[in-house]
């Protein structure tokens, strides 16, 4: 069973138990209440050697997480929701920096949510990647 | 049809090395498996440190997107003349079925269309049966991206 997600410090407890979230090295920090997600930078992130930048798929699955996450925090799912289809856009290489994620629930029914992430460096309003996804709350 | 019309280019195993000793290809472990032209099929090892749920030790989809999104990129050189800097546009991913913990997962992917600024592809990620994926996806690449795109 997943406990109940009650704050951020919960929703960081959660996201530790979630092994490919260590494997990327994902957190998450409290952002005036709301949950703002940071994958710090670390080498084996890249996936371009001669930029250097992020790999495209850890973005995706950074994401992927954030949203999983932001799902639970927003008590739409009791387990762990299961991603349906999932949408990138890649706008811009990432940089071999940290890299933060916001995700905003579009809507959820009571079987599917529909969830919208973006991905950022320097600036929220330069984004790297923008994602939508449909996800299971089973 | 002849052999030679389903041939890599010369420079493939070369660009494909470098694909797969990129840090996170290393890190999951990302094996070239086949590849004609057109086409490459590339294999993810299953290690505990791709659950993506605890409970159910089913592969978090990252690591699939991961997978699928090398395979896809990798596929372009199966047709290229020269080794070229690409950048992914669009990666779209349908999850059909949970991948099996345990076992590993392999990803087909095959360049369709290839214009001069851009490739389009698809993918099929499954275990044992190509027949039952785990998923499908669908991307568009951008050629010839030296610098990575700029803001």
């Amino acid at each position: 069973m997943t406990p109940a997600i009650n704050s951020i410090a919960d929703l960081s407890a959660l996201l530790a138990r979630i092994p490919y979230a260590g494997l990327i090295g994902a957190e998450v920090r409290d952002d005036n209440g709301s949950p703002l997600f940071v994958l710090p930078f670390r080498e084996s992130n890249i996936g371009n050697s001669l930029l250097p930048a992020l790999h495209g798929g850890v973005i995706g699955g950074f994401l992927e997480n954030a949203a999983v996450l932001h799902l639970m925090w927003a008590h739409e799912a009791s387990v762990l929701p299961r991603v349906v289809d999932f949408s990138l856009d890649y706008l811009r290489a990432g940089r071999p920096q940290d890299l933060y994620a916001r995700c905003e629930i579009v809507r959820q029914g009571r079987r599917v949510a529909n969830v919208l992430m973006t991905a950022w460096q320097e600036s929220e309003t330069k984004p790297v990647a923008t994602a939508r996804a449909h996800f299971l709350l089973a | 049809m002849p052999d030679a019309a389903r041939a890599v280019p010369s420079y493939f195993p070369e660009v494909m090395a470098w694909f797969e000793g990129l840090p996170q290809c290393r890190t999951l472990g990302l094996k070239h498996v086949a590849s004609e032209a057109g086409k490459v099929t590339l294999e993810l090892p299953f290690q505990d440190a791709l659950i993506g749920n605890p409970e159910t030790r089913v592969v978090h989809g990252g690591a699939v997107t991961t997978l699928i999104d090398t395979a896809s990129g990798t596929s372009l050189f199966t047709l290229l003349p020269g080794p070229e800097a690409i950048a992914t546009l669009d990666l779209r991913i349908d999850y059909l079925r949970p991948a099996k913990p345990d076992a590993p997962i392999y990803c087909t992917a095959e360049c369709y269309r290839l214009t001069e600024h851009i490739a389009f592809t698809r993918a099929t990620a499954f275990q044992n049966d190509i027949a039952k994926p785990v998923a499908y996806a669908v991307a568009t690449f951008a050629r010839g991206t030296s610098h990575g795109k700029e803001a």
